[in-house]
Parts: C-alpha cells; structure tokens; sequence
C-alpha cells in the first residue's frame, strides 16, 4: 500500500500527503499550519506540527489531554500570551498570509470577522452581564460599521440560522437565562457574524448532553456544507471526529502522529497509537470483555522520551522506536509516523 | 458473576423534591423504583438534571428524600438515623467523578484509604491498606504520598480502594471515568470489571456515557426529568430500546468507529438529531414529561403520566406508545 514515500525525519504529514491532495484536485487551503513548533519558556510544547484545511472541509484535531490541540487553536488565532510561550519554529499561513508578520490591528481585524472561533464552555465565554442581542451585535457593529439598529436586525436573523427559537425575543436575554445549548448556538451565531471563512471549535460539544451535542454537531456540519466554511474541529472524541470530519490529524505529545482521511486513518490506523486509541473504545468492543487497554500515562512537555513518544507505552515498540524519531510514511489517504505500523 | 434473585438493595417510590429561589418545587427523582440483586451492576443513565446523580446520593443517604423507602438487605434506610445509619452506612460506598476533588490533598494515600476502617473502628488498617493497594495496582509505596502525587487514573485507583475498605455490600460509582482520558478510562474500566469478578460486587453505576454503562451493566435504567422512563437487561435496551426517549439517546451518541467509516464508504452522513431540549424543572409539562419531543406523541400522552410497566419479562416501560 506505501506508494511515493518521502522518507526522512523532516518530512510532515502535509508535505507526506501533498501528492495525495493533488491528485484528489482538493482546493486551495485556506489554512496552512506548516511545521509549527510552541514552546513554554524553552519546554516544547507543540512540535513540527503540520496540516492545512479547505473552504468546505471539516478537519479534526484529536488527542488526549495534554497533546497540544489547544494551544495549536489558540496559536492559529493568536491567542497565546507571548511570553511565556514562543513560536519557535514554523509559520502559519491564512490566505497565504504570514500571521506571525501580520500587525496587532490587522490580527484583530481578522480574529472575528475572518475567523470565528467556538469554545466548549458556553458559560464562561459569554459576559453574563450583557444581553444575547448586543454581544451578537458587537463584532458586527466594529468589524463592519453597522448601526446598532442593522445590527440587531442581523443578529436576530443569526439567531434564527443557528436554530433558536423566537429569535427577536431572545436578543433580550441574559446567558444565565438560557440553557448549554442554548448558549453554545448564541457562540456559534457571534463566531458567523461577519461569515468568517474559517470556524475554530475547540471542543464545542464536549460540556453538552448527548442529545444537544448531536444537535450543534448537525448545525456546524449544515454551516459549512452551505457556507463553504473552513471548519478545523478540537476534540478528544474520536466518536465526534469520525462522524462529522472528512479528515483528521491525531495528535499525542506535542505531535501529529498520523493524519489523513476518516476512512483511512480511523478505519484502518497504521500508526500504533491510533490503532490501540481506537481499540479502546467502550463501543469498539463486546461488553463485558476486557477492553484492550493502554498502559501508563502520557508524558508531560518536559518529559517526553526521545525517538517515539508514544513508544514506553506501545506494544509493538522496537529498540529503534526509542531512539530514533520515525519517519513520515504516506499511502495516498493517510500519513503516519511509525517505525513498525499496524 | 450472576446475581442471585434476592435483591440487596430495593428502593421505592423513592421522591426527592426540592424548592427554588421562588419557591417553586423542583422534582429532581419523581417515584423512582429500583432494585439491585447481590452481585449485580444496574447502570443508570440519562442527560444531565435528570436526576441520576440525585438517586445516587438519595440512596447513600447524603441527600435527605423527601419520601420513599431505601431498603438495604431488609433494613430500610431511609428511617434510620444517628449510630443505627452511620453502622449501616458501612454497607454501601460511593465512587465520585472527579478525582482530583475527592481526595483530601492534605493526607497521605495511606491516611485516606485507611479513613473508612479508623472511622469504624476495623483493626488492622495497616495490613488491609496495603492488601487494598495492591488489589486496585498500586505499587505498596503508594500509602506514604500525596494525592497530587498522583495521576488522574492512579487517583481514581485510590478512591476506588478506598470505596472497598470496609467491603460494602454495595457501590454507587457516580460518572467514575468521565474525567478521565481514553486511554486512561479503559483502565479504569477494566480495573472494576476484573474487581466485580473476583470480589462479586454490586453496584450502581451512573454515567451519561451510555457505552460505557453497556460495558459494565447487567441491567440499565434510564431516567428523564427526574424517572427512570425505561428499565431492561442490557442487552434487551441497547438492542430493542422501546422508549422514544432511549432511542433518542441511543441514536444521538457517536457510532463506534467502525460503523461510521463503512458508512461513510456507502456515502451516509450524520443522523438527524433529536429536536428540542429538556423542559425546565420546575415547570413541568403535564402528562409524559418527554412528550414535547417525542415522534410519537398522542393526546394521552399529554394529558396523563404514563406508569413505568413491564413489557417484556425483566424490561419496564413508561410510554403509552410503546
């Protein structure tokens, strides 16, 4: 199955599956994270992390706690507070601009209207003193000079887009007087309020019932199909990944360890640790059995092992995976990083 | 692991009603019944406000019930008060969600296991703090650190030994992996599966995580707005839910993995979801409380509060639909 491998150690999953999108005829990125590195006063953080998302696509950024997924949202988005943490190596490209060059005003400029971003806690991330309507209204009114009285008008019809009953009633409202859900589709109507080209969701179901969840993973999916919105999806739940993503990047201490389509990737994980993430899950197996476990924890920025990170808890590690970090490998829909793959 | 047929715990009619700021009553469990055979895990689901954390504390006693009876091995422990309950509480311990607020960070792990058997007076604390370690995988020097020590998955292990000191009769393990990685939770899993084997526990085990509550349960009650709506071997629920609500619930959680790529391979796409949300608590609708968002409404459902009936042997119902 391995076709046109580029070998080396500093080769990405993006440069790895270049051929692969070219040949799909995908279009032209809208994002391109190439090869970033973020670390915490001289502890790595996020390592020679790569991938790019589309107008229309739903990427997947998926790992465990402490595997760097949010704090590469919140580099993207320019976010982190610098110091103490630092880009120390790679860039990130929005319609083929340099953010890191980029002047505060223009980043502010962009952050809103250019990219709406959606957190998992809808309680913490409106102010619970002002009204639904006015912080709706707010980045429409700055971002695009709108009076208050346009602005309102607009909201309500956001509101009713992202599937909120009595919308002209509700911009009346206080956060504390609506429920999660409620409250996670009024973020998700301030993110679209200028029609962003790019919605970052870091986690946006995670403190939501499961029956709510599937009702805001419906809506998001419905955005982007009709908006042709760029959608780059945080989550640990690879159950949410692999239903709502065309693709995916796994991510485990600090790195993307494999990266490529749904089908392929979580389908038929070659590297180690995707295969044993997948095995593990309670659906994955009949009850009442075993479930196939990963032993140990994963190691802390700091901490990490040399050669494969994922190696003092895989089955499969060779004395290679130890010392020496794998190699890119490509098959045309997914690329991994894996000495001795699944 | 089979359960003998005399129930060890049978909860009835078991009501807890609270008031709000406004005075308004709030029905947070609603005449729920239950039992649980020696030896048996009953899983209880369902979405958060549903009442499922409540029966968990109702039933240990942490919260007051308003009415209803909590008979422990034929001793009803709602009546029961001072000493009398403080002996019998011995009887039945809890598993909590996060386990990094459920350990005091001020004493040792030795301290906080041992806890239970000094409070009632057990001999030997020492040597059984040790046995509990080693039967949870702890390495021995674990008795003489802290908490923080300790990583999320390793303190679910202490709070789990500390939950089998005084060798309860029964557990209530309250969402044990929802704080915990993947990768970590399928320890943790596996930990209280292979402790249910050897030790023949019986517990109740309440999560929001219906895969999870299929991996561990015999039996699995379901709960909305404050009653348990459906309640059936595992197996019967999962396979042939007959409650709208359940089959809401079962068709809004991921599909396992598998399912979704092949299909994806056939061209399918997302599920439609469940319309609506739960009603608010303390304003409930008359009749079925689910009846808002169900399919299958009729007129009845509005109007009258369908009893929870059997179905099928073992497998109870509350809908006039199903």
């Amino acid at each position: 199955m391995v076709l046109g491998t580029p070998r080396g150690a500093d080769g990405s999953p993006e440069h790895a599956l270049e051929h692969a999108s070219a040949r799909a005829g995908a279009r032209a990125p809208i994002l391109s994270v190439e090869s970033l590195s973020l670390s915490l006063r001289g502890t790595p953080l996020v390592e020679d992390v790569s991938f790019t998302v589309a107008p229309g696509e739903m990427l997947g950024l998926v790992g465990e706690s402490g595997c760097g997924k949010s704090v590469t949202a919140l580099s993207v988005m320019g976010l982190l507070p610098t110091p103490p943490i630092a880009v120390s190596g790679g860039r990130v490209l929005f319609e083929g601009r340099d953010l890191a060059r980029l002047p505060q005003s223009e980043m502010r400029r962009l952050r809103g209207r250019e990219i709406g971003m959606i957190f998992q806690e809808p309680m913490t991330s409106l102010n619970p003193v002002f009204t639904v309507g006015s912080q709706i209204a707010e980045p429409i009114r700055i971002h695009e000079g709108l009076s208050e009285k346009a602005a309102l008008a607009r909201a309500a019809d956001l509101l009713d887009r992202v599937g909120l009953p009595n919308p002209k009633a509700q911009l009346a409202r206080y956060p504390h007087q609506l429920s999660g859900g409620q409250r996670q589709r009024v973020m998700i109507a301030i993110a679209l309020a200028c029609s962003p080209k790019l919605l970052i969701a870091d986690e946006p179901t995670t403190a939501l019932d499961v029956t709510v969840q599937a009702q805001i993973l419906a809506l998001v999916d419905g955005l982007r199909r009709d908006m042709g919105l760029a959608c780059l999806l945080i989550t640990h739940d690879l159950g949410v990944v692999a239903e709502i993503c065309d693709r995916v990047c796994v991510m485990y201490a600090g790195r993307i360890v494999e990266a490529g389509t749904i089908e392929a990737a979580l389908g038929a994980p070659r590297h180690r640790y995707t295969r044993a993430l997948v095995d593990t899950i309670p659906s994955s197996n009949p009850p009442g059995r075993p479930l196939p476990s990963i032993p140990g924890n994963v190691p802390p920025p700091g901490a990490r092992p040399a050669g494969c990170a994922f190696a003092e808890r895989c089955g499969a590690a060779l004395d290679r995976c130890r010392s020496e970090p794998p190699p890119w490998e490509s098959d045309g829909a997914r690329a991994f990083a894996c000495w001795n793959p699944a | 692991m089979t359960a003998t047929d005399a129930p060890l715990l049978e909860v009835r009619h078991l009501v807890k009603h609270y008031r709000d700021g406004s005075g308004a009553t709030l029905r947070a469990l609603d005449d729920v019944s239950l039992t649980v055979r020696r030896g048996e895990v009953v899983g209880v689901v369902g979405e958060s406000g549903c009442g499922k954390t409540t029966l968990g504390r109702a039933i240990m006693r942490l919260i007051e019930p308003t009415s209803g009876q909590i008979h422990m091995e034929g001793v009803d422990f709602a009546a029961l008060s001072g000493r009398a309950l403080k002996a019998a509480r011995r009887q039945v311990q809890m598993i909590f969600q996060d386990p990094f607020g459920s350990l005091n960070p001020r004493h040792t792990v030795g301290t906080i296991v041992g806890e239970p058997l000094v409070v009632h007076g057990v001999p030997g604390v020492r040597a059984r703090v040790a046995e509990l370690l080693d039967l949870v995988g702890l390495p021995a020097d674990a008795a003489a650190r802290y908490p923080h020590e300790f990583s999320g998955g390793q303190r679910q292990r202490i709070a789990i030994a500390r939950a089998l000191a005084l060798e309860p009769a029964l557990i209530i393990a309250d969402e044990p992996v929802s704080a915990l990685d993947v990768s970590i939770q399928s320890q943790i899993i596996n930990l209280i599966v292979s402790l249910r084997a050897r030790l023949g526990l019986s517990m109740i085990f309440i999560s929001h995580d219906l895969s999870v509550v299929r991996h561990v349960s015999d039996r699995v009650g379901v709960m909305y707005f404050g009653k348990l709506v459906e309640l059936a071997p595992a197996d019967a629920l999962f396979a042939a839910p007959r409650h709208p609500y359940t089959r809401a619930l079962l068709a809004s959680v991921p599909r396992p993995v598998q399912e979704v790529v092949a299909s994806k391979r056939a061209g399918g796409g997302l599920a439609a979801p469940t319309h609506g949300e739960v009603p608010d608590p303390t304003d409930p609708p008359p009749g079925c409380a689910f009846h808002l968002r169900c399919p299958l409404a009729v007129d009845r459902c509005r109007e009258t509060v369908p009893p929870l009936a059997d179905v099928a042997p073992g497998h109870a119902v509350a809908c006039w639909r199903a």
